[in-house]
């Protein structure tokens, strides 16, 4: 059934969760965001991801995920606290981590394929041998055939595939995920969604995924961290128990899947007005 | 996305004449042909109508073109002409652009010099032209700086508006992959900007071209700006048209051509559209 672990006071680092703990990967101590000297989008957050694991950080609008997943990739500086993966210290982008983004930010004059493989350029890497990565992973998620497209010849969905496909070829360990399927339609979101858990079995990587589907999270997280807003802090850790080596179908029916999805709403409805 | 986008970007900076030119250019020969014989079929029939004694037919506009290429007239003016026009131009896309693509990504460039180019921008530059020959004399100086005061204020405003509006993620995004400042600047702010910049870069020359016709009218009568004057002042009217005309027809070329150098360059996305 749900584990539902309340998060006063602070969870030990390695996840409070029964299964015998691996490491954490990424560790979030004391997190702390003003904007502006007044905005406090994040206070005091404390949390601790653990590696192969699916994570969410779900919230009304104004909770600050986004931000928590920006400070965790570097991109920006927290105002007080520190992010450790692989127990180093964040002070910016690393290569341990790759990002996707919401709005996909794929070069419009660019191919598909030199898309995907922006961040092996951004290394160093021959093209050759990029081009070689890249090609795989534009096939492992689905857009063989696209490979000499321009992305304003691509739907939504397969502009996000492209982002994904960007973010798996560098490598990384870790996967940050901003909202990736906010702005693509619903069915293409659902078979998205189908295509990550899948796409989670063969690649061994910790995803940290920000959302603000309920369902989302439970249909794809090991672990969801719900946020509160104003100032953000967390408000709530729960593991979802819900079946995912069967038919992708059966867990949008599984009762644990609908009672999570409900507990979740029944704790969050009074921060939405 | 691209496309709504730079569709945007054209219509804000007005680049009604480039639009055209492309869309000219993109028709099949035969409407082009018809469309150029209705154009000059009318001029023929309003200059026969002798509605003014100044305004020529299209034929003797055109007689007085082939005769003054065949002299050597055309030819030597244009020499003139694209002395200070070429300086002007070179001057002003190497500052223009250095300068904006500087107050694009840099707070303290905007501070210190973006007020000077909107201020020569919003300035009639007509105005100003006596001034210059006033401290700059009569000679190449003043015309090259015309040319200069004209073209510099646009390619600059353009070039900082683009770097300005280069989507934040893309630079996120490098960075995100490990990118650096260069990286980030050579690989996704220029490349992203360029499509507003060149429409910057097509109106800065269009400002030269009238730049440079503004001061060999105003300053002295030399090249292009003479044959005009020149012609004008003994009521050759067909010579003198021919030389308008050739001048006109002149800088659309320029600017058609820039479009497609951008396009063959800088936009395979466009190409690829084909």
């Amino acid at each position: 059934m749900t584990a539902a672990v309340e998060n006063q006071p602070r969870p030990v680092p390695g996840g409070t969760s029964g299964t015998a703990a691996a490491p954490p990967i990424i560790e979030v101590r004391g997190i702390s965001k003003i904007y502006g000297g007044e905005v406090v989008a994040l206070q005091d957050v404390d949390l601790a991801f653990e590696e192969g694991r699916l994570i969410s950080l779900l919230g009304p609008s104004g909770c600050g995920k986004t931000t928590l997943l920006k400070i965790v990739a570097g991109l920006l500086a927290p105002t007080a606290g520190t992010v450790h993966v692989k127990g180093r210290a964040v002070t910016g982008p690393g290569p341990e981590r790759a990002f996707v983004f919401q709005d996909f930010a794929l070069l419009p004059w660019a191919t598909v394929l030199r898309n995907a493989a922006f961040g092996l350029e951004m290394q160093g890497v021959a093209s050759g041998r990029r081009e070689e990565i890249a090609r795989h992973y534009v096939a492992e998620v689905g857009l063989s055939g696209f490979e000499d497209k321009y992305p304003h010849e691509l739907s939504g969905g397969m502009r996000q595939r492209v982002g994904l496909a960007r973010a798996l070829a560098v490598n990384a360990d870790v996967l940050l995920m901003d909202e990736p399927f906010s702005a693509v339609d619903e069915q293409t979101r659902r078979k998205f969604q189908e295509d990550l858990l899948r796409l989670r079995e063969s690649e061994r990587k910790t995803f940290l995924f920000v959302t603000h589907s309920i369902e989302e999270a439970v249909y794809l997280s090991d672990r969801i961290v719900l946020l509160s807003p104003r100032p953000g802090r967390v408000s709530r850790i729960i593991d979802p128990d819900v079946p995912r080596d069967g038919d992708p179908d059966e867990i949008r029916r599984h009762p644990v899947y609908l009672d999570t999805v409900e507990e979740i709403w029944h704790g969050i409805r009074k921060y939405v007005e | 996305m691209s496309h709504e986008m730079t569709r945007r970007d054209e219509a804000a900076t007005g680049l009604g004449l480039s639009v055209l030119v492309g869309g000219f250019l993109a028709l099949p020969v035969v409407w082009r042909v018809v469309s150029l014989v209705l154009l000059f079929g009318a001029w023929e029939i309003a200059g026969q109508s002798n509605f003014n004694y100044a305004f020529p037919s299209f034929w003797e506009t055109f007689t007085a073109f082939v005769e003054m290429l065949a002299d050597g007239s055309m030819l030597a003016a244009y020499l003139r002409t694209m002395e200070p026009l070429v300086i002007g131009l070179v001057i002003s896309l190497g500052v223009g652009i250095s300068a904006g693509v500087a107050m694009g990504l840099r707070e303290e460039f905007e501070w210190i010099s973006l007020p000077v180019f909107i201020v020569m921008q919003a300035a009639p530059m007509a105005a100003l032209i006596p001034l210059i020959t006033f401290v700059y004399g009569i000679g190449l100086t003043a015309k090259v700086l015309a040319v200069v005061m004209l073209a510099m204020p646009v390619i600059a405003i353009n070039s900082y508006k683009a770097v300005r509006n280069v989507p934040p993620s893309l630079v996120a995004m490098c960075r995100s992959f490990m990118g650096s400042r260069r990286q980030q600047i050579a690989r996704v702010v220029l490349p992203a900007a360029a499509p507003m910049m060149f429409a910057g870069i097509r109106l800065g020359v269009a400002e030269g071209f009238s730049g440079v016709v503004l001061a060999e009218l105003l300053i002295t009568p030399t090249g292009i700006g003479d044959l005009i004057t020149y012609n004008q002042s003994v009521a050759k009217f067909g010579h003198m048209y021919a030389a308008i005309v050739s001048i006109v027809l002149f800088a659309v070329i320029v600017v058609g051509v820039l479009q497609r150098v951008e396009t063959a360059v800088f936009r395979p996305e466009k190409r690829s559209n084909r």
